[in-house]
């Protein structure tokens, strides 16, 4: 296939260098410079896609971010995207696309036959026609929508590709480089203010790559290549072309996307596909520009429809004419630009003007050439259903609400021009209300909420010569307030022609007995009588008219069908769209893809691991981890074929009858110092600290204000003015700054000091009958008998000629010890330890055994501290100083404290001695009950009890103490289970804790 | 994402930061005779207003220090860091 609607000497593009590429399977030709819409255009294909909804044949319409049809599944460098921009993506060599939105082909598609069936696709047709009946939704109607409706498909496939973060600061970042962006950009950089401006295209210049305009004797294109080598050679200048700003946030953070990868043939597999910029600038200048918007009429949605600036566009810059017989539709004196444009081309245009006679420097220029002008005209209806064939044109009647008479002409097509919308989606989102410009029907900026600065055709401004001039003194001004310095630039001068002003007319009437869609916003398929029955329906505010018809959610945010959206209701409602109002705009202003805000943190770069210094050993050893926050604890070591449940119950059974050792580095460490340490322990902890000697441990039990148990666990005083505190792993970090705020702001005249020692201590417990006969194997020379070191005790000892501590305190309810040493001999610790235990049956243990073991013994841990328990709730009214006061004691007193029904912690076993009590369960008492079935508690922990040999929980159940000895229903109804069980004491072990202190 | 002035390190991304609530809450002192209403009040009830209010900031990716920040809840705009021994007015 030949490229039949590429013109010749025209455009920016490499003819030298031809690129091939498919579409639907077909293969085409372009040329470097290309996107794939205007490769596409060259090669006369116009149907891109069907519609969302009623499947209707669609194709492209603009020629940049404006493009609300032409979404593609690409697949680029092997892998596959959906809803791919063709006009915002390069042509590069092997590329391929695919429709989207049709099945089985965009050529011939089942769901067109929605199209037929318009009753059954009203506006709000989610939210109403599939309601009834009920049994219809899974048969029917949600496989079907699913089949015919929906975008692009997602990979399933890894992203092999590279994303990247940048983190940038600047004084001054411009976003857009046409007329505006560049004066005013250069300007401030000539104050010496260091300036970022960022293009969205690939080519920087904006509108003057193709507006006819003369400046300083050089065309438009000309000029703004001038300016930009300018800009290039200077140092404090940033010049990122393929880069749109979508996201403007507090404090002047913006967000811009880069594409770095997708243009180029080859790439290195370090080489980024695209990159996030998060800019913190102290000035911002919004050159965002403008886009035109649709004139309203029947079928306006066929293929071969355009704006008529992009028809511009795609033969200035792509050397394509996007017609051979166009019809140029417009209310305004721009599209006359693109008619001369043809006829420079050798292709003869019809102008439909809906404006009365008019006589201007364009249109005389067009008049002059002998183009075609039919005034007070409109086109009515578009023939054609995959591509335009004719047209419905028509005189318009004196109030051009209907026509006076109706013809058919012939075209291949139609070139619309409704007017032109500033671009303020950043100016909005940055916080800015905005205002309604009568003038030129548009929303323009109000005042400035950040440090903003809104200018040319995004703030209304449509003349060169008032653009140029306000920009070059708005760059200057930024400048100057940044740097302090003072430059004086020659303004050039600008010749431009005259523009007469534009007709308010937006939609065309229907010619008699006829009722074609009319399309208000072609992404989302939204005619409007879909909003005209939006209205019937009761909807007002603008906010739900958005939400019901769906008008203006599409991913190209109603770029094109805001206005006219906001038209024609208040057309309805006889209001002025400023009474109607605008919807919001919010980020990202484009698309932009997952892969890009994650950047590199993927995979195991997720988040930071933390692992103890024995990690490899317990790798070499099998070990499964489990995660606990960041940190990576072995959960069990898999001897053989051994599933969870095997090794956890060899671990602690083993624990119990011999030795084991678990690796306990991850738990908080906190070193607490300085004269007042005891009593902030005891202001901290709800009980008694200030009495507790020099070498000995305590547990302690630490509560928020609200009176909930925060954390428990041991502190020890080292010396005088010494502790060293335990948290919970999980924890660890909360307690550090709820210690730094009680000491920073609360109490600042305790002389106390805390920081965090968690990786400066590598920790392993030794627990079971045989670890003291360890613990003498490691210190030999050390007494630790009962007497020598008692539980609770603390001595310091030496491993390696290293300090080492050894606490005796147990979490397993077992005769047990904590060694600490510096981190970077943990590893040693632990091997002496494998290797001192062999013949006393020494194993490690994992997380899954520790649980088994705490459980059994009743001692609680986060499960049951979960943010809901106060002390007495969990049987620690022992631990309560009713002497002294402490953080959060005052809330224990209140009403619903002390109430006696509340839920305490109890034991539970099944009635069976067999069933595993899944963690969880609801306890209830008939376990068919009538729902909703009265709840009495929860199971908060299960294991299986090694010391019994059957499964045993803890549950934390209504008037808990009192119900000892009754029996109940432990019911998951996600593990279809109810299982009879038995409440007993929480303590099934050892109830008097004597092992601990033998 | 705020530009916070922690008043030891200077200015610094919000990332770096956790915040603590309202700063001009203060706690009952310790051993005192305290109702349940005031109680209450100091545990529960915040005010949330629309305008200008000081709060409490944490360091915690920094250098640990809490300290004080007047911002404007509606804007974000922050127009006063202080230390927590000194008055915002
Ligand atoms: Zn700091």
């Amino acid at each position: 296939m030949t490229q039949s609607h590429r013109l010749e000497n025209i455009g920016l593009i490499n003819r030298n260098k031809k690129i091939s590429f498919k579409f639907n399977g077909k293969k085409l030709f372009g040329f470097e410079g290309d996107t794939l819409a205007s490769a596409l255009l060259a090669n006369n294909v116009h149907l891109v896609g069907r519609s969302f909804k009623y499947h209707r044949p669609r194709g492209l319409f603009g020629a940049g971010i404006d493009e609300p049809n032409a979404k593609l599944q690409v697949v680029i460098n092997g892998q596959s995207e959906p809803n791919i921009n063709a006009t915002e993506i390069e042509l590069v060599e092997g590329i391929s696309a695919t429709s989207q939105n049709c099945w089985p082909s965009v050529e011939f598609d089942i769901g067109a036959i929605n199209n037929f069936l318009k009753s059954f696709f009203p506006a709000g047709f989610y939210y109403k026609t599939f309601m009834w009946p009920k049994s219809f939704w899974y048969r029917v109607y949600e496989p079907f929508i699913r089949k015919a409706a929906g975008l692009g498909v997602g990979s399933i496939e890894k992203d092999k590709e590279r994303y990247e973060h940048k983190y940038e600061y600047c004084d001054l970042l411009v976003t857009g480089s046409g007329p505006s962006g560049l004066a005013s950009a250069y300007a401030a950089a000539k104050t010496g203010a260091k300036v970022i401006l960022a293009e969205d295209k690939p080519r920087f210049g904006g509108s003057l790559l193709t507006d006819d305009v003369n400046i300083d004797n050089l065309s438009g294109k000309d000029w703004a290549y001038k300016i930009i080598s300018e800009l290039k050679k200077m140092p404090n200048v940033t010049l990122k072309n393929r880069s749109q700003v979508f996201g403007y946030y507090d404090h002047n953070m913006l967000v811009m996307f880069e594409r770095t990868g997708d243009h180029l043939d080859k790439k290195s597999k370090y080489h980024p596909r695209q990159r996030l910029w998060y800019i913190r600038s102290k000035e911002v200048i919004l050159s965002t520009g403008s886009i035109e918007r649709p004139i309203v009429f029947g079928n306006n949605d066929t293929p071969g429809i355009f704006l008529a600036s992009a028809a511009k566009e795609y033969m200035k810059v792509y050397g394509v004419a996007v017609g051979k017989k166009p019809l140029i539709f417009t209310n305004n004196d721009s599209a006359y630009e693109t008619a001369i444009e043809f006829k420079k081309n050798g292709i003869d245009p019809i102008v439909l003007d809906t404006r009365e006679e008019q006589n201007s420097e364009l249109i005389n220029d067009a008049k002059n050439q002998g183009i075609q002008i039919k005034f007070s005209h409109a086109v009515a209806v578009a023939n054609g259903y995959k591509k335009v064939k004719s047209a419905k044109i028509g005189k318009l009647n004196s109030n051009k609400t209907g026509f006076e008479n109706i013809e058919i002409v012939q075209c291949d097509c139609i070139c619309v021009s409704g007017f032109w919308t500033p671009t303020v989606h950043l100016t909005s989102q940055s916080g800015n209300k905005l205002k309604f410009n009568k003038d030129i029907d548009a929303f323009v900026p109000d005042k400035s909420k950040q440090k903003e600065t809104t200018i040319g055709a995004a703030n209304g401004s449509f003349t060169l010569k008032e653009t140029i001039e306000k920009s070059f003194e708005s760059g200057a001004d930024v400048g100057k307030k940044l740097t302090a310095n003072q430059v004086n630039i020659q303004v050039p001068s600008v010749t431009e022609k005259k523009h007469k002003s534009h007709d308010k007319f937006w939609c065309s009437p229907l010619p008699k007995n006829e009722n074609p869609k009319r399309f208000v916003d072609f992404q989302n398929d939204v005619s409007v009588a879909d909003i005209e029955l939006a209205l019937r329906e009761g909807y007002r505010s603008i906010e739900h008219v958005k939400r019901y018809t769906t008008l203006g959610m599409a991913t190209d945010q109603g770029r094109t069908s805001n206005l006219n959206g906001l038209q024609l209701v208040s057309n309805i409602e006889n209001k002025i769209v400023p009474e109607v109002g605008h919807t919001t705009f919010r980020p990202p202003f484009t698309p932009v893809t997952i892969g890009t805000i994650v950047g590199r943190e993927v995979g195991h770069h997720y988040m930071p691991t933390r692992k103890s210094p024995m990690h490899e050993w317990h790798l070499k050893k099998n070990a499964v981890f489990v995660d606990a926050g960041a940190w990576k604890r072995p959960r069990y070591y898999k001897q053989g074929n051994e599933n969870l449940f095997e090794a956890s119950k060899r671990e602690a059974k083993n624990v119990r009858e011999n030795v084991g050792i678990c690796d306990v580095t991850t738990l908080g460490k906190i070193d607490i110092k300085g004269p007042d340490s005891a009593e902030f322990l005891n202001r901290v902890y709800t009980n008694a600290w200030m009495k507790l000697p020099v070498g000995k441990a305590r547990y302690g039990l630490m509560l928020r204000e609200d009176g909930m148990v925060m954390d428990d666990g041991t502190t020890t005083r080292i010396s005088e003015n010494h502790y060293h505190m335990t948290t919970t792993t999980a924890q660890a970090a909360n307690v550090l700054s709820h210690l730094e705020y009680y000491l920073q702001i609360v109490w600042p005249e305790l002389n106390v000091n805390v920081v965090s020692t968690t990786e400066q201590w590598a920790g392993a417990a030794i627990a079971g009958p045989k670890s003291r006969e360890l613990l003498k194997k490691l210190f030999p020379d050390l007494d630790v008998s009962n007497e020598g070191l008692p539980f609770m005790g603390y001595v310091e000892s030496s491993l390696f000629g290293v300090p080492a501590k050894i606490f005796r305190i147990s979490f397993s309810g077992e005769l047990a010890y904590e060694i600490n040493v510096e981190s970077d001999y943990g590893l040693s610790m632990w091997e002496k330890l494998m290797e001192l235990g062999k013949d006393l049956k020494v194993q490690p243990y994992g997380t899954e055994a520790l649980s088994t073991l705490r459980i059994e013994m009743g001692h609680v841990a986060g499960p049951e501290l979960d943010g809901r328990t106060i002390p007495s709730d969990v049987s620690l009214d022992g631990m309560v100083s009713k002497k002294k006061d402490f953080i959060g004691k005052r809330s224990l007193v209140k009403e619903a404290f002390i109430k006696n029904d509340r839920q305490k912690i109890v034991g539970l076993v099944p009635t069976d001695r067999k069933s595993s009590i899944p963690e969880g369960s609801h306890i209830v008492s008939d376990k068919n009950g009538k729902l909703p079935n009265p709840k009495l508690g929860h199971v908060s922990s299960s294991c299986w009890s090694v010391e019994n040999n059957n499964p045993f929980s803890l549950a934390i159940i209504k008037d808990g103490k009192n119900m000892i000895g009754k029996k109940f229903f432990a019911v998951s109804p996600l593990h279809k289970k109810a299982i009879e069980v038995e409440v007993i004491s929480s303590h099934y072990v050892d109830p008097k804790g004597e092992r601990v202190r033998s | 994402m705020l530009h916070i002035k922690c008043p030891y390190c200077g200015i610094r991304s919000q990332k770096e930061f956790a915040y603590g609530g309202d700063a001009t809450v203060k706690r009952p002192k310790l051993n005192s005779d305290v109702s349940d209403k005031e109680w209450d009040d100091f545990v529960y009830m915040r005010k949330s207003p629309r305008g200008k209010h000081i709060e409490l900031w944490h360091h915690i990716s920094g250098c640990r220090q809490w300290f004080k920040a007047q911002r404007d809840t509606a804007t974000h705009e922050i127009f006063k860091t202080a230390k927590i021994n000194e008055e915002i007015k």
